[in-house]
């Protein structure tokens, strides 16, 4: 048989691609220029200024992590309930906007922001009072939610789609009211789709440095754009890259928790 | 009552999704060059969006790059679906681990471990460089959406097929390729789409004069996008809309007629 030989291209590419590039990041962070070994790099992580960075960017990715959640959760459930809706028309729906640029589809949230923009004069329409909350975190956090949410939506969609509804039909046959129902029966089931929106939506905003550019002015700097700046202006890749083991912890973190819940292996990613 | 409250949450979040195209759609008729400030209706930005080589030049790089990267990943990753069948199921468990890392970490550090390989290979960066980072997040992708087409298959048919006198190479474009096309497309489909959308990636292995609209726009983001931005965005939209409505129509009658013997 000669089907294994056919992984060899596959094989290759991936390690040239994925596996040997990373192990570069981990050569560069824990070397100095000299190529001498060293953990400053990483260290530097507890310097004032990087980890006023850390924690900022770890707040807003927790607060839009969460939002997405409480967001996406009650939209998952009654697109399942809709039945209508076939599986790959509700994944069209969030991947059609992908067809816009990610860039100026967060841009026209400046638009809409604005103090004379397009939000704020509906709201003195009715005689609310204004939102101002261009250039500040709240509006990274919406912009976080906004890029992010379908990648919460569509696991826990996939999730609460795969449940057998005999299963829900048995517990209120047994006399599950609709509350007991949900926590004991849908909720846990449909644990592995949270678990893998977690991941989806707190990583990228944890790493971004594109949101923080384009929505909170220019005043506002992420782990991403500290580690951005390394790279493309500074050039100290080394500081660059120890910072960017840090932020591997955290993305190693997410992964073991989603190999934990999710044992068969198939993702329920999009 | 309850399913007026339904519905409504759902107006809510679409136009929370959409509300930021539907700006740029307006935007694109907007003859104020201010994106604060109404001016007036005009279609001149979609003339002057053809005289503007700069912009024209990203677009040609944009979509090669994505259909490039598409094909070259969905041949690699079906390739690669199909000899992991065949392997043991460790080996298989630690291919599956390494396709999923690009998926999962997060696309600065792809972008910059990829930056740094280019760099220490001496690679001039440039379209090249793009094309590959884009091969590699693309191939997971693809993957994915292949495997579970590849799990359902019967293998026995394909056994039948040589026992009937079908070679292997035969044997797979007439019996298991059929069946695993719809997973195929739909991972072409995506890996096309991710590497449209994608900037982070670019934004680390692009080389100075190589442009792609996402890097385009960074760039113009400081100086204020310019106008035929928005026109040329909505006319790619429009149109993806459009090819989507007619592939997606609803199946009147459209069931089982394209079952081939």
């Amino acid at each position: 048989m000669n089907k294994k030989s056919l992984a060899f291209p596959y094989i290759l590419w991936a390690g040239a691609f994925i596996v040997i590039p990373l192990c570069m990041v981990f050569y560069y962070g824990m070397t100095d220029k000299t190529g001498a070994f060293t953990l400053s790099n990483i260290i530097t992580i507890a310097t004032a200024e990087h980890a006023k960075a850390l924690v900022l960017s770890i707040e807003l990715s927790l607060a839009s992590t969460a939002i997405c959640f409480f967001l996406a959760y009650p939209l998952a459930m009654i697109l399942t309930d809709m039945h209508v809706s076939t599986h790959s028309f509700v994944v069209l729906i969030f991947i059609l906007p992908m067809w816009m640029n990610f860039l100026l589809r967060t841009l026209a949230w400046q638009t809409l922001l604005e103090k004379t923009g397009v939000i704020n004069s509906i709201l003195q329409l009715i005689h609310l009072p204004g939102l101002d909350i261009i250039n500040t975190p709240g509006a990274i956090i919406l912009g976080m939610v906004y890029n992010f949410l379908p990648f919460m939506v569509l696991p826990i969609y996939n999730a609460l789609s795969k449940i057998d509804t005999n299963v829900i039909n048995a517990a209120r046959d047994l006399g599950a009211n609709g509350m007991q129902t949900f926590f004991r029966i849908i909720f846990p089931l449909s644990l592995p789709g949270i678990i893998s929106g977690i991941t989806m939506v707190f990583i990228p905003a944890l790493t971004t440095f594109v949101i923080s550019t384009l929505l909170g002015g220019s005043k506002i700097l992420l782990i991403g754009n500290v580690i951005e700046q390394e790279f493309t202006q500074t050039g100290n890749w080394h500081l660059g890259s120890g910072l960017s083991i840090v932020l591997m912890i955290f993305i190693l973190i997410n992964m073991v928790a989603e190999a934990v819940f999710d044992r068969e292996g198939e993702g329920t990613r999009l | 009552m309850k399913k007026a409250m339904r519905n409504l949450y759902i107006a809510l979040i679409f136009l929370f999704l959409y509300a930021p195209i539907l700006t740029l759609i307006v935007l694109s008729f907007n003859a104020s060059r201010s994106r604060a400030k109404w001016g007036g209706f005009t279609l001149k930005w979609y003339q002057t969006m053809f005289r503007n080589d700069a912009i024209l030049q990203a677009l040609s790089n944009t979509l090669l790059i994505a259909f490039l990267s598409a094909l070259a990943a969905t041949v690699i990753g079906t390739v690669a679906c199909i000899s992991m069948q065949a392997m043991k199921r460790r080996n298989r468990a630690i291919l599956m681990g390494i396709t999923n890392i690009p998926m999962l970490n997060a696309d600065i550090v792809t972008g910059i471990s990829l930056m740094l390989l280019f760099l220490t290979l001496g690679l001039r960066f440039g379209f090249m460089t793009i094309l590959l980072s884009h091969i590699t997040f693309n191939i997971p992708y693809v993957i994915l959406s292949v495997m579970p087409r590849m799990r359902q298959l019967n293998p026995s048919i394909y056994e039948a097929a040589l026992d009937l006198g079908a070679s292997h190479t035969h044997a797979f474009f007439r019996v298991v390729f059929p069946d695993i096309l719809p997973g195929v497309l739909s991972g072409f489909l995506m890996a096309f789409t991710m590497s449209l959308d994608d900037f982070i990636i670019t934004h680390f292995t692009k080389g100075p004069g190589v442009d792609t609209l996402s890097t385009k726009i960074y760039t113009e983001v400081k100086k204020g996008i310019k106008p035929e931005m928005y026109a040329l965005s909505t006319l790619i939209f429009v149109t993806v809309l459009v090819l989507l409505f007619l592939v997606n129509r609803p199946p009147a009658g459209k069931k089982e007629t394209g079952q081939t013997p």
